[in-house]
């Protein structure tokens, strides 16, 4: 028994020491944050590498799951006679949980781990060490551009998964099922807030941070070893899913 | 060390100004940790490391910086940026430390990788080049700034006889054509004593040796006469401590 406590406790401060060097991490980024901003060609080059390139599998994925829930959507809604209701239905599902939280675990499986991996390599390739010797911060020039590519990239990838995934449920229940087309979009924008909206973008801002965060963190410190590269992208998905779940349940329960 | 390994203890040298300087000694004696001690990339927890008068660990991480951008330094494997072509990986520290034109930075860089022989590369990407030719990057890199010092960190590694001979003359012509001061850190015994003016051996924490090729090819000690010869025995041994040969093979443990 006293062992499992002693192991409990042992991971416990672990636990805390990590969170401690991430937030250390953050800050350091946080105080660099204005002279980034002086140079914004490497965050644009970023928000391409990081946005543009996730665009194929995040409208891919938008489009299908739009499909679905216009689908379980309308095979609900005829149990109440009130398939009208499903354009409703599909874009405040869409707007403030489903864009979000599926956006950013495509987020980390796709860009997350191409930026936990390319900084993992630099650092084993010793161009992280290169930098220094030539009094180039690596933090300011490699990781904080990173990290703003993410966070800006994010809330564009969420708008476009929503829309395309209102595009894909219209599919479905309008041209499939034939739900009348006019009440499907005209419902929808009665009962659309502007607080459903604004809780899918806020959402959307802080798991980009979240998600940039963990994978600029994890690759930064990766071991400079194949392995410990590999270790880098599998935590960045691990930790970021985790995270963004909670934050999620955190945020609904703020905003509801 | 983090390991709790003490690397060097009652470590000595001085090196001239403007002269080649090499340090020798069998691998994991610290060389490399040596080269991380005098640009500030790692602290010593006792002892001092001097360079133009200052003292490296009591700078802060400005002091720092501005003396690195006097220091060159060459990696083991290049180092070079791999998303940057050979012409902007050596305009890089230009990029970033200065506000020099357009003009001027083509001519620099042009010049410098002329010097290395590369010109023609200029276009190329670090992973199309050769082992060679991605140390020559790394070297016109390495002088674009003008450096009073430069370190080379086992230049020779891995290198065919051509492109060996190509860099070994590099570092004499670089020495002596701008006046800088090389530190080389290898233990390609036979090449670097063709160059340098002043070489240290280094084993077991401590400079066992030093003095010029000539003084050091007359050294009464064992280990310089093991080390300069290659012998495969001597004070330092070939085998890796173990348990007695035949007991380990007549079924004794596996491990001493």
């Amino acid at each position: 028994m006293n062992a499992i406590l002693r192991d409990f406790v042992q991971s416990f401060l672990a636990f805390l020491e990590r969170v401690g060097l991430l937030v250390r991490f953050a800050l350091r980024l946080a105080v660099i944050l204005p002279s980034a901003l002086m140079r914004p060609r490497p965050i644009i080059e970023q928000v391409y590498n990081t946005g543009a390139m996730s665009l194929v599998i995040i409208m891919t994925c938008g489009l299908f799951i739009g499909m679905v829930l216009g689908m379980q959507g309308y095979d609900l809604l005829t149990r109440f006679g009130s398939e009208e209701y499903l354009g409703t239905a599909t874009a405040v599902s869409l707007l403030r949980e489903l864009g979000p939280v599926v956006t950013a675990l495509l987020f980390a499986g796709r860009a997350g781990t191409a930026l936990a991996a390319e900084l993992g390599l630099m650092r084993a390739t010793d161009q992280i060490a290169a930098m220094e010797i030539m009094a180039v911060d690596p933090m300011r020039r490699v990781v904080l551009p990173r990290f703003l590519g993410g966070v800006i990239a994010m809330p564009l990838l969420v708008s476009i998964f929503i829309v395309v995934g209102l595009f894909g449920a219209q599919l479905v229940g309008v041209e499939l099922f034939g739900v009348d087309s006019g009440s499907f979009w005209s419902q929808m924008r009665s009962s659309v807030e502007l607080g459903d909206i604004r809780e899918g973008l806020v959402k959307g801002v802080v798991f980009g941070v979240a998600c940039s965060l963990i994978a600029v963190y994890e690759g930064y410190n990766a071991m400079p070893t194949a392995e410990g590269v590999g270790r880098a992208t599998t935590r960045t998905v691990v930790i970021s899913a985790v995270v963004t779940l909670i934050l999620d349940y955190i945020l609904t329960a703020l905003m509801l | 060390m983090d390991s709790g390994k003490i690397v060097f203890s009652g470590l000595d040298i001085e090196i001239g100004r403007g002269a080649v300087t090499a340090i020798m000694g069998p691998s994991g004696t610290g060389k490399t940790t040596l080269l991380k001690l005098i640009t500030g990339q790692v602290g010593a927890d006792r002892g001092q490391v001097v360079v133009d008068g200052h003292d490296v660990a009591r700078l802060n991480r400005k002091q720092i910086y501005a003396l690195r951008r006097r220091m060159g330094m060459l990696f083991q494997n290049g180092a070079l940026l791999t998303d940057l072509d050979v012409f902007e990986n050596v305009a890089f520290p230009l990029r970033e430390h200065t506000r020099l034109p357009e003009r001027l930075i083509r001519t620099i860089v042009l010049t410098k990788l002329h010097a290395v022989g590369l010109r023609g590369a200029a276009s190329l990407y670090p992973q199309q080049l050769s082992g060679g030719m991605g140390r020559r990057v790394a070297l016109a890199r390495a002088i674009v700034m003008d450096p009073e010092i430069l370190i080379y960190d086992e230049p020779f590694a891995g290198l065919d006889p051509i492109s060996m001979g190509v860099v070994l003359r590099l570092i004499r012509s670089l020495n002596d054509a701008l006046g800088i001061t090389s530190i080389v850190v290898t233990h390609d015994v036979r090449e670097i004593s063709q160059i340098a003016d002043m070489s240290f051996i280094i084993a077991e924490g401590k400079v066992v040796a030093s003095g010029t090729t000539a003084e050091l090819r007359d050294h009464p000690s064992p280990i310089v006469h093991q080390f300069v010869d290659g012998l495969a025995d001597g004070p330092v041994p070939f085998h890796y401590p173990a348990a007695e040969y035949h007991e380990q093979l007549l079924g004794g443990k596996v491990f001493a």
